[in-house]
């Protein structure tokens, strides 16, 4: 937006929507919770580390907390012992909230199709975005993020989209 | 080598108790087999089998005992390892184990019905769990034998004589690498009792290798010790080979002698550039990690993937060396020797470092042998046990290299010897570089290994053996056998049941993270809770591996 440029005269006044603006703001600043739980989650060290380096989006305040975070970024296999534990997660975070589903067991399973894993995180939350792969390669990570960030900066992302989302774990 | 023996149920424990007695004090692995679809007919359906070693580390015994009622006597009070590894067969196989203290599911959640490797559970039924266990049943065992609670006529139990605060150190949480479940009983900061619970990445290997032929198990073992995705390929590569009863030639051994050096390498330093986070040694994470890519760029040109490579194959791998890998691993290793120079630089005359690991969270060696510990936190104990020494394969006997010992046993040590070892690791590749043998790296045998792509795509032979290899799978000799290899966690074994097809009967992986955390509870009561976060760190629990 060349707010810094020092060419621009003091005391300027800009006017736009709110919710542009809002937009704008929350595009770069996600705090991420990283609910890490299997290979996935050493590939997104790789994403944090310096290689990669999440934090050239405005993405890299991981916050372990669900409280303090507006991401959740699903890296690993869930299991059914883990559903009641992502589910509380999930809940936890407040409005609004944005899931990334990373890599081939949080997305469907993967290729196991067995009796202690649940065959895709969406059983139990909404997903936004599904990163494929086994495990994804840190770009695809990141091409999420930035896919995620420009939906975010236009207000695509309907504050009331999982209204009518029911999984296993709702009201039983 | 294994000497196998089959007894009597009645005579199990005592036998057990006598050969202990004779020595034989490090308990490997304990499993069941359901024998009711076996290609054999058996008296019994179901057979319960401990693997157990000697002192001297040689020798190895498998005992065998068929099981006309489902019940046997615990080895508990002979093995503190033996604890967990029994729940898990209760947990897996419902095979009941007398006098066990606390036998409850390990792997499969508190609700679940049934028992998932016996061969009448469906391999897909999934069973959805709707709550957590609180484990305060579990805690409170644990406080009454510290005499904090005690047992009321009515079975229950008294409000506690100390006033403690219960606080749940994950399963989400920044220091439990990976979900892992460490239910505390705190007396201010002090960790007055401990209980851990696993099992959350439980995702069904062993099931799923009932059904996958055994060159399709090879990417599952990617996915077991996912830090060194390499070493699993060749443990079970080496054991099913093993069991077909061929060798690889000269250069396929040594390009895996290299391979699990440098797998060692990649594992040790993320256990280390996660621990010194946990410590608050950010900086460090940076050091440490970015080596690591240079393995990943050197592993992708090699196999194709960053970290899950399933680069092994039954009898062999699937490519030779690419032709500047030379020039990639010399510049892979220097990286890291540079990661590791600075990072010790940082911390090794580092007085909050020294205090915050020095005799904290120690095993001594006897304990460690006793609850089956392996790998370098057993090294960190002070006991010199490394298969590359005492039982060694692929020609590990005449590479130069020193097994890194420890003297304490604590947080410190189990450091310091992985620092140590990436050294040892760097030091065999080098001679492994050097003496590299020319030739082929897979076996000669048609009936193993895939034909070459131009066979298969001009001669009817080649297409006929490609497709019965895919097809129906290497077929391996009716037997059943354990083969180990010394992986980056320590010992990681595999006991096979073979039937005779391409497909396993039954497989166990003897997983060193396993009995790591089973002994974690009880290293960790006493200390302070922010030591209880190192010690889990030091210990490099690998969830994919533990849980399996």
């Amino acid at each position: 937006m060349g707010l810094n440029n020092p060419a621009m005269p003091i005391d300027t006044a800009i006017a736009t929507k709110l919710d542009k603006a809002i937009g704008w703001a929350r595009e770069s600043s996600l705090w991420p919770m990283i609910f890490g739980t299997a290979c996935c989650a050493i590939e997104f060290m790789s994403v944090a580390a310096s290689k990669y380096d999440i934090s050239r989006f405005g993405a890299e305040v991981v916050r372990f907390s669900p409280r303090q975070a507006d991401l959740l970024i699903i890296a690993g296999t869930i299991t059914y012992k883990q559903g009641p534990i992502l589910k509380q997660i999930y809940d936890q975070m407040s409005e609004p909230k944005w899931v990334i589903s990373m890599g081939a067991c949080a997305c469907s399973g993967g290729f196991y199709d067995n009796y202690s894993t649940m065959q895709g995180i969406d059983e139990i939350i909404p997903v936004d975005l599904y990163v494929g792969g086994c495990p994804p390669r840190p770009e695809a990570l990141l091409d999420a993020l930035l896919t995620l960030q420009a939906d975010v900066k236009t207000n695509k992302y309907d504050p009331n989209r999982h209204k009518d989302f029911k999984g296993l774990l709702d009201n039983v | 080598m294994s000497n196998y023996i089959t007894i009597q149920r009645e005579e199990l424990y005592p036998f057990i108790q006598d050969k202990f007695s004779q020595g034989f004090n490090y308990l490997l692995d304990i499993t069941a087999i359901d024998y009711s679809e076996y290609v054999k007919t058996q008296d019994e359906e179901f057979a319960v089998v401990y693997i157990i070693r000697h002192e001297d580390f040689k020798q190895t015994i498998v005992i065998k005992s068929y099981l006309s009622i489902l019940e046997v006597q615990t080895v508990t009070d002979i093995f503190s390892g033996a604890d967990w590894l029994e729940r898990e067969v209760y947990d897996q196989y419902g095979i009941i184990f007398k006098d066990h203290k606390n036998l409850r599911r390990v792997l499969n959640h508190h609700g679940f019905k049934g028992h998932p490797l016996r061969r009448s559970y469906p391999i897909t039924k999934g069973q959805l769990s709707l709550c957590v266990d609180d484990l305060q049943d579990e805690m409170n065992n644990r406080l009454l034998g510290k005499s904090v609670v005690c047992k009321l006529e009515d079975g229950s139990f008294s409000d506690c004589s100390k006033d403690l605060m219960f606080l749940n150190l994950g399963p989400s949480h920044p220091a439990s690498h990976g979900t892992i479940r460490t239910y505390l009983a705190l007396d201010g900061e002090t960790i007055e009792a401990a209980v851990t619970e696993i099992g959350y990445l439980h995702r069904g290997f062993e099931k799923s290798c009932e059904n996958h032929t055994y060159n399709q198990i090879i990417p599952y073992t990617d996915r077991l010790n996912y830090c060194s995705a390499i070493s699993n390929n060749i443990a079970f590569a080496k054991t099913v080979e093993d069991m077909l009863g061929v060798t690889l030639p000269p250069r396929g051994q040594a390009i895996r002698v290299l391979l699990l050096e440098l797998s060692r390498i990649e594992d040790h330093l993320v256990c280390l550039a996660a621990i010194l986070v946990d410590m608050g040694a950010m900086t460090n994470y940076w050091y440490m990690y970015n080596p690591r890519e240079s393995i990943y760029e050197l592993l992708s040109k090699l196999t194709g993937a960053r970290l899950t490579n399933s680069y092994m194959r039954i009898g062999g791998m699937t490519n030779d060396l690419h032709d500047d890998f030379e020039s990639d691993l010399n510049n892979a290793l220097l990286k890291v020797k540079e990661g590791v120079e600075e990072t010790l630089s940082l911390i090794k005359h580092n007085r909050i470092f020294h205090d915050r690991t020095q005799n904290i969270g120690i095993i001594s060696p006897e304990d460690a042998i006793n609850a089956s510990l392996t790998g370098p936190n057993l090294r960190a104990s002070g006991v010199a046990y490394d298969m590359r020494k005492d039982n060694p394969y692929y020609g590990y006997e005449n590479y130069e290299f020193d097994v890194v010992v420890g003297s304490v046993g604590d947080v410190y040590d189990r450091i310091m010897v992985r620092f140590e070892e990436i050294q040892q690791s760097s030091k065999i590749i080098d001679q492994v570089m050097r003496t590299m043998p020319d030739g082929e790296i897979n076996i000669k045998d048609a009936s193993i290994v895939l034909p070459k792509k131009e066979a298969v795509y001009t001669t009817i032979e080649g297409v006929m053996n490609q497709f019965k290899l895919t097809y129906e799978g290497v077929k391996v000799p009716v037997n059943e056998y354990y083969g180990s290899i010394e992986a980056t966690n320590g010992e990681l074994g595999f006991f096979i049941v073979s039937d005779g097809s391409g497909t396993p009967y039954k497989v166990k992986v003897k997983a060193p993270s396993f009995t790591a955390i089973a002994a974690y509870a009880d290293m960790i009561e006493g200390l302070q809770l922010a030591d209880s976060v190192l010690t889990l760190g030091s210990l490099n629990i690998i969830a994919g591996e533990m849980d399996r």
